[in-house]
């Protein structure tokens, strides 16, 4: 208290009054922080509510249990193809991303590393209807794949390809050095070291990478609209000429119809993914946790 | 013992392979685009990046155009400015309103909002970036258009007097704006959780020796914490704004999907991606295959662009979190 009391002789009345600017100053820009934090929410919760408001009601058994037909009908061929592509496209991103994600952590020097990481990010920016573009004119087309569950499954899985690689390499780099090298002082191999010592630790981070994966895929449209084409039958899982259906097409087509089956139809497809990204998310989170325990 | 070093190095190779991934559809992608794209070059020359028509011609007519040696239907002419124009502004717009949303938003996620309700709140605003972009054309379409054509537009233009661009008329709500607001949205997320994470680096004893000289927190946080993360708060930014650049359903819905040079605020307008998904079906029954050669020089311009962004951002980003002040502390 003492110490303070030169100081305070100081101050004269203006230097009072400045200090009671600048206060204000910071108050109010605080009240404008919560403001906007308030918003932020606001919008998630109006986002959500709306969803939520306007899909229940086609929530029922018939939705799931009939194929969509002209402008209404069920939702169940889209939900069966959403899960297909996602299913199909993790094999391949799944597989490519983890052994990827492992090279780059473990095998590769540092240049090399640098420059594949490089080309990973560089891929993440590649924005989704580029991939859609490319998937159309090559594979659709030129390949002669047609409208397809294998050109719509790569077109997803080189959409979430980089997500995969980087989290593996992530979760592999967090393991200890030391874990490597004892592992290969035992006489393994660099890959039993690899499989048997390292990859369980790194698990949790490897799978929150995948769900990643899978929620990004699943919330797709881009990509999937010259791959995928449409289908108002269930998918045939023949890997060619063969279109599939999928939930983001529904949200986006028949919200543009003007009948209001169409539109209930929309707003459930749009809940349903909703749902299944709450469910992506609360997994994910409760992988982090166990990743820190 | 042979066999399993056998299988070790084949699992090596296989690793290396899968790790080139990446890599390689980068390269195939950009060369196909690139070969693919070079007739509408030839057909449409540089006015195609400043011309202001794009006009897929008469399929059905008796003769075709040529320019440059290349055949395309009658009276095709590509001009992709009013696209650029269109992904540019939405974007910028977006960032305009997203930057101090985002920025403040983050401050008091890290500053002012208890643990236990961060907690909360943090993973909510994740949520929010893991939104489908098609759910949020859909609030586009049901609160935002209505909002921006009953409310803010008739508001927002009472300013139009000040300034033109902001003087109607307000058509159908579905514009330039309604796609703007919709991107701000999309990109705060991405920005917030980018700004914590960066200001959760700061180290606690200069800002503390920031509130000991007697500065308020906010001063503190303008002279200390804001120039600490300057450069990876720049990055965080571009990195929101390349994913505005490339967002293409929600943008689709919401934008009007007119190929016109914005007129004032509310003008239906197209950006280069809504474009691409917009235009392909009909570029596909082009016979000439012109069509389909602009279209992919028209998606090669936004991949280029997209790149050149999101590599600025992320090098700032690296460099940023490089800093050695914050790697002492962490």
């Amino acid at each position: 208290m003492n110490v303070s009391q030169p100081h305070r002789t100081l101050l004269d009345h203006n230097a009072k009054a400045k200090i009671g600017k600048r206060r204000m100053q910071s108050y109010t820009l605080w009240i404008v922080s919560g403001i906007f934090l308030a918003a932020v929410l606001g919008i998630v919760l109006m986002i959500l509510g709306a969803v939520a408001v306007l899909g229940f009601p086609g929530l029922t058994a018939a939705t799931f249990l009939t194929d969509t037909q002209g402008i209404a009908g069920g939702l169940q061929n889209a939900i069966l193809g959403t899960l297909v592509l996602i299913l199909a496209s993790i094999i391949i991103s799944g597989t490519l991303g983890v052994l990827g994600g492992m090279y780059i952590a473990i095998f590769a020097g540092p240049k090399v590393a640098s420059v594949l990481r490089f080309a990973t990010e560089v891929l993440s920016g590649v924005p989704s209807i580029i991939i859609g573009y490319f998937g159309y004119t090559m594979m659709v087309v030129s390949w002669g794949f047609g409208y397809s569950l294998l050109a719509a499954a790569i077109s997803l899985a080189v959409l979430t390809l980089p997500y995969i690689v980087r989290t593996t390499e992530a979760s592999l780099r967090q393991v200890p050095k030391s874990y490597y090298e004892g592992g290969l002082a035992l006489g393994l191999t660099q890959e039993a070291t690899l499989r048997k010592i390292m990859f369980r630790p790194a698990l949790p981070g490897v799978l929150t990478g995948i769900l990643l994966a899978i929620s990004i895929g699943l919330g797709e449209t881009a990509p999937l609209l010259f791959t995928a084409g449409w289908s108002n039958f269930n998918p045939s899982l023949q890997l060619l000429h063969s279109p599939v259906a999928y939930l983001t097409y529904v949200v986006w087509t028949y919200s543009q119809e003007p009948f209001a089956a169409s539109h209930q139809l929309a707003y459930t497809a749009a809940l349903l993914l909703i749902l299944l990204l709450l469910v992506l998310h609360i997994v994910v989170r409760l992988l982090q946790r166990k990743k820190v325990a | 013992m042979k066999f399993s070093s056998a299988f070790s190095k084949l699992f090596k190779v296989a690793t290396g392979i899968a790790a080139g991934g990446p890599l390689l559809i980068v390269l195939v992608i950009i060369i196909a685009l690139v070969i693919d794209s070079i007739p509408a070059l030839r057909y449409q020359g540089w006015s195609f990046f400043t011309g202001t028509s794009w006009n897929m011609g008469n399929a059905y007519a008796s003769t075709l155009s040529i320019h440059g040696g290349e055949k395309a239907a009658f009276g095709a002419s590509f001009g992709i400015l009013p696209f650029i124009v269109g992904t540019l502004s939405t974007s910028l717009i977006a960032l305009v309103i997203a930057i101090p949303v985002a920025v403040l938003t983050a401050l008091i996620l890290v500053y002012k909002v208890p643990k236990s309700l961060g907690k909360v709140i943090s993973p909510m605003i994740e949520l929010l970036a893991g939104i489908p972009s098609v759910v949020y054309g859909l609030w586009g379409i049901l609160v935002v258009a209505p909002f921006v054509q009953h409310v803010l537009g008739p508001w927002l233009m009472h300013l139009g007097t000040i300034i033109p661009f902001l003087a109607g008329p307000i058509q159908t709500g579905y514009g330039l704006l309604t796609a703007g607001l919709v991107l701000a949205v999309m990109i705060i997320p991405i920005v917030t959780s980018t700004t914590r994470d960066l200001l959760m680096q700061v180290p606690q004893l200069p800002m503390e020796g920031a509130y000991a000289l007697g500065l308020t927190s906010f001063e503190g946080i303008r002279f200390i914490a804001l120039p600490w993360i300057r450069r990876g708060l720049f990055g965080a930014v571009v990195l929101g704004w390349g994913r505005a650049l490339g967002e293409t359903m929600a943008v689709l819905m919401v934008s009007g999907g007119a190929a016109n040079m914005p007129a004032n605020l509310y003008s239906a307008v197209t950006t280069m991606a809504s474009a691409i998904a917009a235009d392909l079906d009909s570029a596909m029954n082009d016979y000439t295959h012109m069509s389909v050669h602009a279209l992919t020089l028209l998606a090669l311009t936004l991949l280029v662009i997209t790149l050149v962004t999101n590599v600025a951002a992320r090098l700032l980003v690296y460099l940023g979190r490089r800093g050695p002040d914050v790697e002492v502390q962490a």
